[in-house]
């Protein structure tokens, strides 16, 4: 990776994504970055600057707002000039009975994990077409591959996402407009405290390189750790008699 | 994951939880349940598990908070390994002031148990060199310490075994380096006279650790090599990385892979090997200070039963008597394993009330679990400490007795008295007489 990075992050406080972002601040990375909290913003802040990154700028807002996120990007570009990299990795992991029972829970598992990501991939998308270059990296997940029992509002929204980027990847063929669609396994993560660790899981720390590797690849479909790949080949190609009765 | 590093069969928390941002609250404990807080688990015993509560990973305290390049004054979460320390320090020419023999520990890890180093004869412990630390209690109330401020729990913290609270975060001053490369030396010796003799003369070197062999019989008892280094000055090498890819034990061997037989054969070759080769050497830090470090998962050659460690520390006066009496037993006792570490402490005063670091010689020494003939050795060896009014270090306990732990360290009961209440281990509760 070339040192100097020019990056705009959104959700910079996500487990995940301050791995990644760890990596590129110690190739000295220029950041403008955004979250939904800021105490959280703060810490991430301090903690890149002490790794050798620099920070162009910060801000936090609710990403529901979806009238700010124009503002946001625009001033993104100006504090860094250029934009090489765009990270868009926030989300939140709803229950699902509560989002079969609460209308409430399933607009913000929609909101938090599709429209908020959606509109900002856009506007994000919309700016590296300007300039004519840049990666966009976004996380969607393996749970948006096939609709399960256990999750699927989740997955829904992020296989909402996961047509998005399929969508911006043909827009941008031809071009040096980079998408990278990245679609984490089960991974060890605030978001995921609640649910028993087992042999298939992995860490933030382990999956980072792999990131920062498909950011350097280029645009692409790209499964962390990528034994993912083979695990959802079989999963989608279960017939509905039996993935209704697996309990997954 | 092992719950410890000896893995012993000791039994792990019923559930572990996350600390993810330093300025959150502590989770909710149930009615009645303690929490411990667990970084890496490199503790030998029971001091870093808590089998009746939970355990409070620490793992994402993992961020630094600030750094200046010119003091040389670091402020992190406590969660923060030293391997990561060092991969951010030492290029930029600054090197953690006291490094433990593996740099897999974090950082609350080595103020809780108030690691020593190599340096010890010059450098003292690792809280000689904390500026401040907060601690977060169970009844919500953060204090922020140093010796000025709040300096009873601050003494009571490091070397605290992580039951005054969860240490959330820390500063301390590194040392200056203008290279990652040590000048290094190998020194035969012949006996624990000798060792003591060499240990002197080397007051001047930055490092100093001696390698003895407990089978070595005969004209040969009490040989040993003694290992001294010092900062290279004019290099101005500071390339690291903590990252290198290492070898590892991939499995769990069905019965330990030390016994009498190996121990014996590795300890003549490797006294062989080391003494043909005196002169000064060049080497860089990273072996010299965390030789085990290269295999990943040594510890599981002691097989499915596991292992302890026996570390001692015992006064100057009737201090070498003693080495030589633990020697004798161990020897006798046909238990020891090659890696066997002693060295001389010096008089910087450790700052913790339950500091392990006192004046006088330490002895380290690895023993597959054999069990009760294990634990009978280790009965004859606490008497020989006892004797002379020396103590052992709980980071490596899992069988001391309360007497032994209370006439170790005499400020325990001032201590206790700093002890968060709902703070709990295994290994604090089998202190309890």
């Amino acid at each position: 990776m070339n040192s100097g990075q020019r990056v705009l992050v959104f959700g910079a406080s996500s487990a995940i994504c301050s791995e990644l972002l760890k990596l590129l601040a110690s190739s000295e990375g220029y950041f403008y970055l955004v979250a939904r909290d800021s105490f959280k913003l703060a810490v991430q802040v301090a903690d890149l600057e002490v790794r050798g990154g620099t920070i162009a700028g910060h801000e936090s807002y609710d990403f529901n707002q979806w009238e700010l996120h124009e503002a946001v990007v625009g001033r993104a570009v100006e504090s860094l000039g250029q934009i090489d990299i765009v990270i868009i990795a926030h989300g939140s992991l709803p229950d699902q009975s509560d989002c079969e029972s609460s209308p409430a829970a399933m607009r913000a598992c929609i909101e938090d994990n599709f429209t908020s990501a959606a509109m900002i991939i856009q506007c994000c998308a919309g700016a590296l077409a300007v300039q004519g270059s840049g990666t966009l990296l976004a996380l969607s997940s393996v749970a948006g591959d096939r609709g399960r029992k256990s999750n699927y509002a989740y997955g829904s929204a992020k296989s909402g996402i996961d047509a998005l980027m399929q969508g911006l990847r043909a827009r941008f063929t031809g071009s040096s407009v980079e998408i990278v669609n990245i679609k984490p396994g089960m991974i060890e993560t605030p978001m995921t405290a609640h649910m028993p660790s087992g042999a298939l899981w992995s860490t933030p720390e382990a999956i980072a390189p792999q990131l920062l590797r498909a950011i350097e690849k280029g645009g692409g479909v790209y499964y962390v750790p990528g034994y993912w790949r083979f695990i959802m080949l079989i999963i989608r190609s279960l017939p509905n008699a039996i993935m209704a009765r697996l309990p997954i | 994951m092992d719950i410890s590093w000896g893995r012993l069969p000791i039994q792990g928390p019923s559930h572990s939880i996350e600390g993810d941002w330093r300025f959150q609250a502590l989770p909710e404990l149930d009615v009645g349940e303690s929490v411990l807080p667990y970084g890496r688990g490199r503790s030998y015993g029971d001091s870093c598990v808590n089998s009746d509560g939970k355990h409070l990973s620490t793992r994402r305290l993992n961020r630094f908070i600030s750094f200046d390049q010119d003091t040389g004054f670091l402020e992190c979460e406590a969660g923060i390994t030293l391997a990561e320390i060092l991969d951010l320090v030492v290029p930029r020419g600054w090197l953690l002031p006291v490094l433990p023999g593996t740099r897999f520990v974090t950082l609350g890890g080595a103020i809780a148990n108030d690691v020593h180093g190599k340096n010890h004869h010059v450098a003292g412990s690792f809280g000689c060199h904390l500026a401040s630390l907060e601690v977060l209690r169970s009844d919500g109330s953060r204090m922020l310490c140093t010796q000025e401020e709040n300096p009873e729990m601050f003494a009571a913290t490091i070397g605290g075994l992580g039951l005054t609270g969860l240490i959330t975060k820390a500063g301390v001053q590194l040392r200056k380096i203008s290279s990652g490369m040590l000048s290094t030396q190998n020194v035969p010796f012949t006996s624990i006279e000798h060792f003591a003799e060499l240990s002197r003369e080397s007051m001047d070197w930055d490092y100093s650790v001696a390698w003895v062999d407990t089978t070595a019989t005969g004209a040969n008892t009490g040989r040993g090599i003694f290992s001294r280094a010092k900062h290279i000055v004019g290099s101005s090498d500071l390339g690291f990385s903590s990252k290198k890819r290492r070898l590892s034990v991939p499995f769990v061997p069905p019965f330990s892979l030390i016994n009498n037989w190996t121990v014996a054969r590795f300890n003549q070759l490797y006294y062989w090997h080391k003494s043909r080769n005196i002169e000064a050497t060049e080497q860089h830090f990273q072996p010299f200070f965390f030789p085990l470090d290269s295999i990943s998962g040594w510890n599981r050659v002691y097989g499915k039963r596991g292992f302890y460690q026996y570390q001692c520390v015992v006064p100057v006066e009737g201090g070498r008597a003693a080495i030589e009496r633990l020697m004798g037993e161990i020897r006798h006792s046909g238990q020891g394993s090659f890696l066997t570490v002693l060295k001389v402490f010096g008089d910087r005063v450790s700052p913790g009330l339950l500091s392990f670091p006192r004046p006088g010689f330490t002895l380290a020494v690895d023993f597959p679990n054999r069990g009760e003939s294990t634990h009978r050795l280790f009965e004859r060896l606490d008497s020989i400490v006892r004797d002379v009014g020396g103590a052992l270090y709980p980071a490596k306990d899992a069988r001391m007795s309360p007497e032994m732990f209370s006439t170790g360290y005499p400020q325990l009961k001032r201590f206790t008295e700093q002890v968060d209440p709902r703070f709990s281990s295994t290994f604090w509760r089998r202190m309890q007489l």
